[in-house]
C-alpha cells in the first residue's frame, strides 16, 4: 500500500498566528484515516492548505505522487480530491437533482464543453445517489429547503458524483440528528469499499472516529500532537490532556 | 403545456412580423422595444443568472454604436473630415456602400465589445459582490469620458451616422429595415440564451450565483464561465448599439451612447421588475417598463422622472422577485416545480 496524500512539513501563519506548524502525515491509499483536536488547533487550516484554498508558506503536498501545494482549487479538484465544508455549501436555490448534475465532472472539460448538452443518463445515476444517502424522496425540492443535516447528506451525495479519488470530509456527523449517525458511519465505509474512495474525516464525535478510522491523527496548537491507531489515540495522555486540559 | 408554449411563440412571431404594419404610428417604439428587451435578457445573464450585478454593460452598447458607425463611415470616407464639419453633407453613400459598411460594421459592434469583454473580464471578474458592481458603474462613466475626449469621433460634440441613402426608397422603408434587424435581433438573442440556459452553461451560471466558492471546490473553472457569459452579453448588447445609433442616427459620447443614467439603469431595473434569473422574466419586465415609460413620456410629460422613481421603489419593495418571481411563488406548478406536502415533511432514513 502507497500513500496517496502526503504532507510534509507544512506551515500556514496568517499575521503572528501559527494555525499550523510543520504538520506532518500521510494517508494511505484505500484506507479511512481520522483528524481530531480541540476546537482552533488547525484541523479545518490544514483541509484549507490541502484543497489550495489559500496559500502555505512552508512544505510540501503531494496528492497522487504530484505535487499540488500549488495549484488552484479547481484543478486539484479535477485530480480527485474533493472536501466538504463544516457549514454546508450547496447550490440553494437549485433542487436536489440539478445539485448533483452541476457536479458531476465531464470527461474532457475544455472552453468548448462549456455549452455541452447534460447527458440524459446523469438523472438516474443521481437520483441512485441520492437513493443512496436517503434523500431520494426530497430530490424535487430546493436544496436551501433542505435541513442542516439534509443538506450534509446532500453534500457527500455531490461529492460522490463527482467521482473522487479521495474526500475530505469536515464534520460528517455534525448537526445530524443521532438516529442517522449509524446510517452515515455505514454509508462513509461503504463510500470506502465499494467505491474505493479514500477518506480523510475531521470529527469530534469519538464514537463516529473509533468506529471508522484506521488511524488516527491529533492536532493541537497548530502541531501534530499524535498518530496511530484508534486505541493507542484514545489512550494518549498527551491527547486526553489537550482535549481536556492539563490538570 | 407544449401546445400552449407552441401557440404563444407563434402569437409573439405573428405580433413580431405584423406590428409595424397594423399599428404603423408605433414602429419605431416596437423596434425599442426589441432593443430594450435584448438589454434584459443579456443584463440577466450576470444580474440574474450568475448573480452578479454589472453596471457596465452600457460600456458594450456605447462601444457597438461607436464602432458601427465608424466602420460604416471610415470603410468610404475619411472618418475625421466626417466628423469635423457634418460630412453627411459632403459626402453620400450608395445603396451598396450603405449596407456593406451596415452589416461590417454591425458585425463588428458585436464582434470587438466581445473581445474587450473578455479582456475587462478577465481582470475584474474575480470580484465578487459590491466591489464588481462598484468597478463596472466606474466602466461606463470612464469610457463616456474618454469617448468626449477623441477628436476622430467628435469628441463631445458627437457624430452623426450615416444617413439612410437618397435613391431606395422613402423613410418608411428605413422604419422598416431597422425594425425587421431589432426584431431579428432579439429574436436570435432569445434563442441562443434559451438554447444556453439548457446547457451545462445555464447550471453553472446558477451554481455560481448560489455558491461560487462550492463550485470552484467541486473542480469547476468558474473564470472561464463568467467571462464566456460576459462575452455573450457583450456581443449581443454591441450589435443592439449599433443598430441604435443607426436609428437615431446621432451619436453623442454620455447621453446617447455611454448612457449610464438612462439604458444603463433601464436594462438593471426591466430585468428586476420581470424577474432576475427567469427567461422570460426580462421579456415581460422591459415590455412592461416601455409601456410605462412611452406612457409617461407622452402623456405626463416632466413628472416621468418622479414616475419612474416611484417605480423603481414599488418594484424594490414589493416585487423584490419580480414578476416571474412573483408569480412563480404563487403557483410553483406552472413553473415546473412539483412540491409535495409528503416530500417536505418526509424523513431521512439510513438503514
Amino acid at each position: 500500500m502507497s500513500a496517496i496524500l502526503e504532507v510534509n512539513q507544512v506551515s500556514k501563519y496568517f499575521g503572528g498566528v501559527k494555525a499550523n506548524e510543520g504538520i506532518s502525515l500521510s494517508v494511505e491509499q484505500g484506507s479511512i484515516a481520522g483528524l481530531i483536536g480541540p476546537n482552533g488547533s488547525g484541523k479545518t487550516t490544514l483541509f484549507n492548505s490541502i484543497v489550495g484554498t489559500h496559500p502555505i508558506d512552508k512544505g510540501s503536498i503531494k496528492f497522487d505522487g504530484r505535487e499540488i501545494s500549488e495549484l488552484p482549487v479547481p484543478v486539484i479538484a479535477k485530480l480527485g480530491l474533493l472536501r466538504t465544508f463544516q457549514q454546508t455549501r450547496i447550490y440553494g436555490k437549485l433542487n436536489c437533482v440539478q445539485n448533483m448534475l452541476i457536479s458531476h465532472k465531464p470527461k474532457n472539460d475544455t472552453i468548448f464543453s462549456v455549452f455541452s448538452k447534460i447527458p440524459e443518463e446523469l438523472t438516474s445515476k443521481a437520483e441512485m445517489l441520492l437513493e443512496f444517502v436517503g434523500l431520494f424522496q426530497k430530490r424535487k425540492l430546493r436544496a436551501g429547503d433542505l435541513s442542516f443535516g439534509q443538506q450534509k447528506l446532500l453534500e457527500l451525495a455531490m461529492a460522490l458524483m463527482n467521482e473522487p479519488k479521495m474526500l475530505l470530509l469536515d464534520e460528517p456527523t455534525a448537526g445530524i440528528n443521532p438516529t442517522l449517525i449509524n446510517g452515515i458511519i455505514d454509508r462513509l465505509i461503504k463510500v470506502n469499499k465499494e467505491y474505493g474512495i479514500t477518506l480523510l474525516v475531521i470529527e469530534h464525535n469519538m464514537k463516529v472516529i473509533m468506529n471508522l478510522a484506521q488511524k488516527v491523527c491529533c492536532l493541537a496548537h497548530g502541531q501534530l500532537l499524535a498518530e496511530g491507531l484508534p486505541e493507542q489515540i484514545k489512550d494518549d495522555k498527551r491527547v486526553v490532556d489537550a482535549y481536556l486540559g492539563v490538570q | 403545456m407544449n401546445k400552449n408554449n407552441l401557440f404563444f411563440y407563434c402569437l409573439i412571431i405573428a405580433f413580431g412580423l405584423f406590428a409595424p404594419f397594423l399599428f404603423p404610428a408605433f414602429k419605431l417604439q416596437i423596434s425599442f422595444l426589441w432593443i430594450l428587451i435584448v438589454l434584459a435578457l443579456t443584463w440577466d445573464v450576470q444580474g440574474g443568472q450568475m448573480g452578479y450585478n454589472t453596471f457596465g454593460n452600457v460600456l458594450f452598447f456605447g462601444l457597438g454604436m461607436y464602432l458601427c458607425a465608424g466602420i460604416q463611415i471610415g470603410m468610404f470616407f475619411p472618418l475625421d473630415e466626417w466628423t469635423a464639419s457634418g460630412g453627411e453633407k459632403t459626402f453620400v453613400h450608395t445603396p451598396l456602400q450603405y449596407f456593406q459598411g451596415f452589416f461590417v460594421g454591425l458585425l463588428l459592434a458585436g464582434v470587438v465589445p466581445a473581445i474587450v469583454a473578455a479582456i475587462i473580464g478577465y481582470g475584474i471578474l474575480g470580484l465578487r459582490g459590491h466591489y464588481f458592481a462598484i468597478c463596472t458603474l466606474g466602466l461606463g462613466i470612464a469610457a463616456g469620458e474618454i469617448a468626449g475626449g477623441i477628436e476622430l469621433i467628435g469628441a463631445g460634440q458627437g457624430m452623426t451616422a450615416p444617413p439612410w441613402p437618397k435613391n431606395i426608397g422613402d423613410t418608411e422603408l428605413r422604419s422598416e429595415f431597422f425594425y425587421f434587424s431589432c426584431l431579428i435581433l432579439f429574436v436570435v438573442t432569445f434563442l441562443f440564451l434559451k438554447w444556453a440556459y439548457q446547457t451545462r452553461f445555464g447550471l453553472v451560471l446558477n451554481a455560481i450565483r448560489d455558491n461560487e466558492d462550492k463550485a470552484e471546490a467541486m473542480g469547476i473553472h468558474t473564470m472561464r464561465y463568467k467571462i464566456i457569459g460576459w462575452v455573450v452579453s457583450a456581443f449581443f448588447v454591441g450589435i443592439a448599439g449599433g443598430l441604435v445609433g443607426n436609428m437615431i442616427g446621432y451619436i453623442e459620447p454620455v447621453e446617447v451612447a455611454f448612457a449610464g443614467a438612462t439604458y444603463g439603469v433601464f436594462m438593471v431595473l426591466m430585468a428586476i421588475l420581470g424577474g432576475k434569473g427567469t427567461l422570460w422574466g426580462p421579456v415581460i419586465g422591459a415590455t412592461v417598463f416601455h409601456i410605462f415609460k412611452e406612457g409617461f413620456w407622452t402623456f405626463f410629460l416632466g413628472w416621468q422622472y418622479v414616475a419612474l422613481g416611484i417605480l423603481i421603489v414599488v418594484i424594490v419593495v414589493f416585487f423584490p422577485e419580480g414578476i416571474m418571481g412573483y408569480l412563480r411563488e404563487k403557483y410553483p406548478s406552472q413553473f415546473g416545480e412539483i412540491v409535495d406536502e409528503e416530500d417536505l415533511k418526509a424523513q431521512v432514513e439510513l438503514k
